[in-house]
C-alpha cells in the first residue's frame, strides 16, 4: 500500500521537492495543499509580470496537467487550519481532515509589515504573491505617486516594474544604501545612482513612522518628520518565514521551522522545506539553496539519504534590465584576514569587490558588469584555491577550452534551477531541434528564461554542444531605455505611445540621448504610419533642418533628381543659386545628384524656393535615390526601361524614412551599369523580365545582393520593392543598413516573409506603406511654414549689452 | 566683492523650442542658449574638440551632445561628460523676465581643469 505524503504549500520549494520525489520513487500517494488559488508558478519572476515583460501564464511552472498526470491530489485556494501529529492528519480551514503518513511543511514566508501606524490604509500593498502583483496592476497607472518602502532586491524590482507602467516612484529605504544585505557602501552608491539614472527616486535612510490619509493613504511621514505624498504604497520591507502552523503543532520552531541537514524537524514523520525553514541558524529567501533543500529532502523521504544539506552561500542577482547586481558569498569585510581586492570606474558605473581569504574566494560584489559571476560561483562553490591566479581575480581568464567545464558536468546537474532544467534535456534539445543559438534554447527548453543567471551557462553548453553556435549579441539600445528594439517596438505599439518623451518617461530614465531620440523618433514615425507627435528635439540636426551638417556648421543642399535625370532648366537654376549664395563648391556625387556645398543654416529656405525642386533627402536615415542606367530609351543594349523604372521607384518611396539610409539602382540589362547589385534595393532588367536583389552594399562594407525573386512585369518588380522596402522598416533595427538586416534575417525569411507570403499578410504590408506615404510630405516646404519661428532664422540679441 | 548682475535681453522664450538651442551672437561672444523643460541655460556655443556648433546639438537630460563628433557638454556648468577633450566651456548666468530670455554676459563661469 502506498504511504500518505501530504505537502502544505504549493510554492516553488515544496513543488520541486515532489518532482524530485517522483524521479526517485513511485511508493507515495501525494496531496498538495495551497493557499493560493494558482498552480505552482515562479515568484522570482513576479516583478517581470509587474513590468509587463512576461504575463501570469508565461510563469507557470506546473500546469494543471502535471498534477493529473502524477496523479497528485490539489487542494487549492485551501489553508491548513491545524497538524494533528498524534492522529497523524491535518485539518483544513474548512475542517476537512487529511491522513499523512509523511508531511511536509512547505508553507514558503510572508511579507513582513513593519508595525507602522496607518499601514492598514487603503492603497498599501505587499508584493509577495501573484494577486499581490494583479492588485499592484490594477492600480498601477501613469503618473500615480508611488512609494516602496524597502530598497532591497523585491523592493526595486518592484519599484522599477510599477515605474515602467508609468507610476512615478519613489523608493525609501530604512539603511543608508540600497540593497544593504548584498552591497557595501561603495556598491549601494553605485546601485543609487544607477537607480536614479532610469528616473526612480531614492530617499535614504528613511524611517518611515506614519502612513497617513483619511482612509486611503495620502502619503508617509518619516521618523524625522519630513513627508511624502503617495497614493499607493507597496511595502517591500523583507519576508518572514510562515512558521505558525508548525509551532501550533509542538514542532520546534526558532525564527522558522527547524531542520537537521536531512530537513527533518523535530518530529521524524514531519519535514520542511524552503523559505519557511531554519537551518543551523540560517534561514532563506533566494531561490538555489531552495532547490537544494527539495533535493535533499527527496532523497530522505525516499530511503536513499545519501545527501545532506550544508547550508547554503547565498547569491543575489537584480533582475531589472540594465542594472547588472551581483553579489555572492560573505560580504563582510571586517572579518579578520579578509583580503580586498576592488576595482572602480565611475563613468562606466562598473564596480567590482572581491573579499579573499586564505587565498579562496571569500564573498564578491558585481555592479554594472556581471558577466563573470559563473566563475566567481564556482569558485565560491569550489574553495578554489586562487594562489596562482592573485593578479586576474578582478577579470578572471575566460576557459580556454569552454567544453571541459561542462564536459565535467553530470547530465542530471540542474543548468537552469529556476526552470529545473538540467544538462541532459538541453543537450537534448540541442539535437533534436538543432539550436543554434540562446533564444532558441530559451524558446525550446526554457532554460535561463527566469533569473538569467544561468545565461553564461547555457551559452558555455551551446558553445560546446553545437557544430555551428551563433553567437547573439545584445541589441540594447542605449542605457535610457535597456530594452531590445523588438520589445520597445511592443511597448509602443501596446502601450500606444506617440512621442519620444511619453516613451522616456514610462519606460525609461525621463532624459534620453543623441541615441535613443533619433531611434525612438524613427519607430513612432514607422509604427503610427507618421500619424503621431513629432518631437523635433528628439531628432539629429540634419532632420531638424533637412539639410546635412557640415564640419564648419554650414549644410549641404541635395535637390531630388528622380534616376538621375535632370534637365536643361534645373541645371540652369542650381547654378544661378550657386552664383547667388557664393556656394564654395557644386559637387556631383556618387549618386547621380549634384551637391551644393557650405549653405548658411539662415539661407536654406531661400535656397530651396530658388531651387524649386523638392529634398533630395540625402541627409536623413531615409530614401535616398534610384540610380539608374539609361536602359531601353537610349542604350543600345538595354532590355528594359530601367530610366522610366527607376524614376516611378524613387517617386513611390522617396520622402519616406527608414532605419538607416536606402539607396537604390535600377538597371536595363545584365551589364550593371549603374551598379544594382550594390544597392539596398535594386532591379536588374533581362530580356522579359526583372530580377529584384535586396541587401547589397558598396560602402563600408561591401556586399553583393541577394536575389528576393525574379518577376516578369515592371508592375510586379516595384511590388515586390515595395514589400521589401516596408518589411526592412518594419523589421530592422535602428541604424541597420539593409546588408546587417538580411544577413541577421536571412533572405528566405524574408523571401517567405514578404514576397511569397499569403495575399492578407502582403495587402497588410502594403497597406501600411500607403498610410505612411500618404501622410508624408517634401520637407522642404518648411521653408514656408517653419516648424518653429527661429528653425532657420538666426537669433538676433533684442539689445546690445550695456557695459 | 561681488559685481552688480549686468543682463542684456536676447529674445523671446518662445524663439528657443522645448529642449532645443539657439545661437546668438552678443558683444562679439557667440552663445548657445538652449530651453531645458523651460529652465533656460547659456554656454558658449563652438565646442572645443573640433568648433561644432553645439546650439545644434541633441539635449539629454542637462546636458547636450555636439552633433560633430558627439563630445558631451554639462549645460549647468560647462564641464564636458565622458569627452575626449578635457576643456571646460563657458556658462552665463541665464534668466527669464515678461517672457524675454536675459543673460548676463559679464559673470562668465568657468570651471578651471
Amino acid at each position: 500500500m502506498k504511504q500518505q505524503l501530504v505537502v502544505v504549500g504549493n510554492g516553488m520549494a515544496g513543488v520541486s521537492c515532489v518532482e524530485q520525489i517522483l524521479k526517485q520513487s513511485h511508493d507515495f500517494e501525494i496531496t498538495i495543499f495551497g493557499d493560493e488559488t494558482h498552480v505552482n508558478y515562479n515568484r522570482i519572476m513576479l516583478s517581470l509580470v509587474l513590468a509587463g515583460e512576461k504575463t501570469a501564464d508565461d510563469i507557470v511552472l506546473n500546469d494543471l496537467n502535471w498534477y493529473q498526470n502524477n496523479g497528485i491530489r490539489t487542494r487549492l485556494g485551501i489553508k491548513i487550519a491545524a497538524i494533528d501529529r498524534e492522529r497523524r492528519h491535518v485539518i483544513d480551514e474548512l475542517g476537512g481532515v487529511t491522513e499523512y503518513d509523511k508531511l511536509i511543511l512547505a508553507t514558503g514566508s510572508s511579507a513582513f509589515i513593519p508595525p507602522i501606524p496607518g499601514v492598514e490604509k487603503k492603497n498599501v500593498h505587499v508584493f509577495r504573491t501573484l494577486d499581490d502583483t494583479r492588485a499592484l496592476l490594477d492600480k498601477s497607472r501613469s503618473g500615480l505617486k508611488t512609494v516602496v518602502i524597502g530598497g532591497g532586491l523585491l523592493g526595486l524590482e518592484a519599484a522599477r516594474g510599477l515605474q515602467v507602467r508609468g507610476c512615478d516612484v519613489t523608493v525609501v529605504h530604512l539603511m543608508d544604501k540600497l540593497m544593504d544585505r548584498q552591497l557595501d557602501a561603495t556598491g549601494g552608491e553605485y546601485l543609487r545612482r544607477k537607480i536614479e539614472s532610469l528616473g526612480i527616486r531614492v530617499m535614504l535612510p528613511k524611517q518611515t513612522a506614519a502612513v497617513f490619509g483619511n482612509g486611503h493613504v495620502d502619503g508617509l511621514r518619516f521618523a524625522n518628520g519630513e513627508e511624502i505624498e503617495a497614493d499607493l504604497v507597496v511595502i517591500a520591507a523583507g519576508i518572514r518565514p510562515n512558521a505558525e502552523l508548525a509551532k501550533h503543532a509542538g514542532i520546534k520552531v526558532s525564527r522558522g521551522i527547524v531542520v537537521n541537514d536531512h530537513m527533518e524537524t523535530s518530529d521524524p514523520s514531519i519535514f520542511a522545506v524552503g523559505e519557511c525553514t531554519e537551518h543551523r541558524g540560517q534561514v532563506f529567501g533566494l531561490v538555489a539553496p531552495l532547490f537544494e533543500q527539495g533535493r535533499v529532502l527527496a532523497e530522505t523521504i525516499t530511503g536513499v539519504r545519501t545527501k545532506t544539506f550544508a547550508g547554503a552561500s547565498q547569491a543575489a542577482k537584480l533582475k531589472i534590465m540594465g542594472v547588472d547586481i551581483f553579489s555572492a558569498g560573505s560580504i563582510d569585510d571586517t572579518e579578520p584576514g579578509i583580503d580586498i581586492v576592488r576595482y572602480e570606474d565611475p563613468s562606466l558605473g562598473v564596480y567590482k569587490k572581491i573579499l579573499l581569504k586564505d587565498n579562496r574566494l571569500h564573498g564578491v560584489i558585481l555592479v554594472g558588469d556581471t558577466e563573470d559571476e559563473h566563475t566567481y560561483t564556482d569558485w565560491l562553490r569550489n574553495g578554489t584555491d586562487l594562489t596562482e591566479l592573485r593578479r586576474q581575480v578582478l577579470f578572471p581568464p575566460r576557459d580556454a577550452d569552454p567544453g571541459l567545464e561542462v564536459a565535467a558536468m553530470p547530465d542530471s546537474e540542474t543548468i537552469c534551477g529556476c526552470n529545473g532544467v538540467s544538462k541532459g534535456t538541453i543537450v537534448q534539445a540541442i539535437h533534436e531541434h538543432g539550436i543554434t543559438g540562446l533564444t532558441q534554447l530559451k524558446r525550446l527548453t526554457r532554460a535561463s528564461t527566469s533569473c538569467g543567471s544561468c545565461t553564461g551557462l547555457c551559452e558555455k553548453l551551446l558553445r560546446a554542444v553545437t557544430p555551428d553556435f551563433q553567437e547573439e549579441t545584445r541589441t540594447t539600445l542605449c542605457n535610457c531605455l535597456p530594452f531590445s528594439y523588438e520589445k520597445l517596438r511592443d511597448i509602443i505599439r501596446g502601450q500606444k505611445l506617440k512621442s519620444v518623451e511619453e516613451v522616456l518617461a514610462v519606460y525609461g530614465n525621463r532624459k534620453g540621448c543623441e541615441v535613443c531620440k533619433p531611434a525612438l523618433s524613427y519607430m513612432l514615425d514607422m509604427l503610427w504610419c507618421g500619424d503621431h507627435e513629432e518631437d523635433r528635439s528628439a531628432r539629429f540636426i540634419n532632420d531638424r533642418v533637412h539639410a546635412n551638417i557640415q564640419k564648419d556648421g554650414t549644410f549641404s543642399v541635395i535637390p531630388r533628381m528622380r534616376g538621375g535625370v535632370t534637365s536643361a532648366a534645373e541645371l540652369r537654376k542650381i547654378a544661378d543659386v550657386a552664383d547667388k549664395y557664393n556656394v564654395p563648391m557644386v559637387k556631383v556625387t556618387g549618386s547621380q545628384r549634384i551637391d551644393l556645398l557650405g549653405i548658411k543654416k539662415a539661407d536654406l529656405p531661400r535656397v530651396w524656393a530658388d531651387l524649386g525642386m523638392i529634398s533630395g533627402q540625402a541627409y536623413t536615415k531615409g530614401v535616398r535615390m534610384v540610380k539608374t542606367c539609361v536602359g531601353t530609351e537610349f542604350c543600345r543594349f538595354g532590355v528594359q526601361d530601367s530610366t522610366n523604372a527607376g524614376i516611378e521607384l524613387e517617386r513611390r518611396l522617396e520622402n519616406l524614412f527608414t532605419p538607416h539610409k536606402y539607396k537604390m539602382g535600377v538597371v536595363g540589362c545584365p551589364r550593371n551599369c549603374a551598379e544594382a547589385t550594390v544597392k539596398d534595393l535594386g532591379l536588374i532588367g533581362n530580356e522579359g523580365s526583372w530580377q529584384v536583389v535586396v541587401g547589397g552594399a558598396a560602402g563600408k562594407s561591401v556586399r553583393k545582393a541577394d536575389l528576393l525573386i525574379t518577376v516578369e512585369t515592371t508592375e510586379q518588380a516595384l511590388e515586390a520593392s515595395d514589400l521589401f522596402f516596408q518589411y526592412y522598416r518594419e523589421n530592422a533595427n535602428y541604424l541597420e543598413r539593409t546588408y546587417d538586416f538580411v544577413e541577421r534575417f536571412g533572405i528566405e525569411k524574408i523571401r517567405k516573409e514578404t514576397v511569397y507570403a499569403s495575399d492578407e499578410l502582403k495587402s497588410g504590408i502594403l497597406d501600411r506603406l500607403a498610410r505612411s506615404k500618404a501622410i508624408s510630405k517634401d520637407p522642404w516646404l518648411e521653408r514656408d511654414a517653419p516648424a518653429n519661428p527661429t528653425q532657420f532664422v538666426q537669433i538676433q540679441p533684442m539689445e546690445a549689452p550695456t557695459k | 566683492m561681488t559685481q552688480e548682475s549686468v543682463w542684456t535681453a536676447i529674445t523671446k522664450t518662445e524663439n528657443i523650442p522645448l529642449r532645443e538651442g539657439r545661437a546668438v551672437t552678443v558683444g562679439g561672444v557667440e552663445v548657445a542658449i538652449f530651453n531645458v523643460n523651460g529652465r533656460f541655460l547659456t554656454i558658449e556655443n563652438a565646442c572645443p574638440h573640433k568648433g561644432g556648433p553645439l546650439c545644434d546639438g541633441i539635449v539629454s537630460g542637462t546636458t547636450v551632445v555636439c552633433p560633430l563628433h558627439g563630445q558631451r557638454f554639462d549645460l549647468e556648468t560647462g564641464a564636458p561628460v565622458l569627452a575626449a577633450q578635457p576643456t571646460c566651456l563657458a556658462t552665463f548666468p541665464t534668466r527669464v523676465e515678461n517672457g524675454i530670455v536675459l543673460v548676463d554676459l559679464e559673470h562668465v563661469n568657468r570651471i578651471e581643469n
